[in-house]
């Protein structure tokens, strides 16, 4: 089956996101295809490498990115919501006179568009947040 | 991309306090591009999203309340508002801002975009989508 996944929560703040990458990591295993991962509202908060938990708690955001690569999975942070709260690519600090980035590896910053193209072209929208 | 789904949007949330609801419409305008069979539902405090006479001012927020009147630009014309959930909170269709659309097959007649339905109604409506997001 074809999947998106859609996050609306932040890491450690709330357990969505921890179920969503556990949800992601078993569907990859029982061999289905994850089409796109979308983070939205502070799940954005996923995607920035300047996260630094305590070294005896999980690492979210490195996780992500180990899962993006070994599964070569598109990994999408709402432009929107990413402008809000502060996660910045290069193309981002470029446009809005940033003097800083921190999107994290195997994650980029595009529209909401993003997200309805996942819905229409997976067979499931999976969504995890309250 | 020439596949049209059935999508809703459930808006569960009041429109301050947390940004979902905010948050929510621009999925909705941003998708209304894409085409597809697009319902909206409002239910539990959601309901609050669409009142009329919306004022920000003391909290300091952005009031977008005027961009619901724009969803009928948009082709969303299918508005349901839960009737339980407006009954719980002491509101009626009156206490809600008045959204309409034009109907280019009925010489651009003005309709209603708002339909109260009950609760048992909307488990039905969501039981025949492809697609659902909630807010």
């Amino acid at each position: 089956m074809k999947l998106t996944i859609q996050v609306n929560e932040g890491p450690y703040q709330h357990q969505a996101t921890d179920s969503a990458y556990n949800f992601a990591v078993a569907a990859l295993e029982k061999g289905h295809e994850i089409f796109r991962i979308f983070f939205y509202h502070d799940g954005v908060n996923n995607g920035t490498r300047l996260t630094t938990p305590p070294q005896d708690d999980r690492n979210i955001v490195e996780r992500w990115s180990a899962l993006g690569e070994k599964h070569n999975l598109d990994m999408v942070v709402c432009v929107a919501a990413a402008q809000r709260r502060g996660i910045v690519d290069d193309g981002e600090a470029q446009r809005n006179g940033k003097d800083a980035t921190n999107i994290a590896p195997g994650f980029r910053i595009s529209g909401l568009g993003q997200l309805v193209e996942g819905a229409i072209q997976s067979d499931r929208l999976v969504v995890f947040g309250d | 991309m020439s596949v049209t789904k059935k999508f809703l949007y459930v808006n569960r949330r009041p429109p301050y306090g947390t940004i979902y609801a905010w948050e929510a419409l621009e999925v909705v305008l941003i998708g209304a591009a894409f085409e597809q069979d697009v319902t909206l539902a409002f239910i539990d405090d959601g309901v609050y999203q669409l009142t009329e006479g919306q004022d920000t001012t003391a909290a300091g927020f952005k009031n977008f309340s005027p961009t619901y009147r724009s969803l009928g630009d948009y082709e969303v014309t299918k508005i349901y508002v839960e009737k339980e959930s407006l009954e719980e909170r002491g509101l009626t269709l009156d206490d809600l801002q008045h959204l309409t659309w034009e109907d280019e097959d009925d010489d651009w007649a003005e309709k209603d975009s708002i339909k109260l339905v009950s609760r048992s109604e909307l488990a039905e409506i969501m039981a025949g989508q492809d697609v659902m997001f909630n807010f």
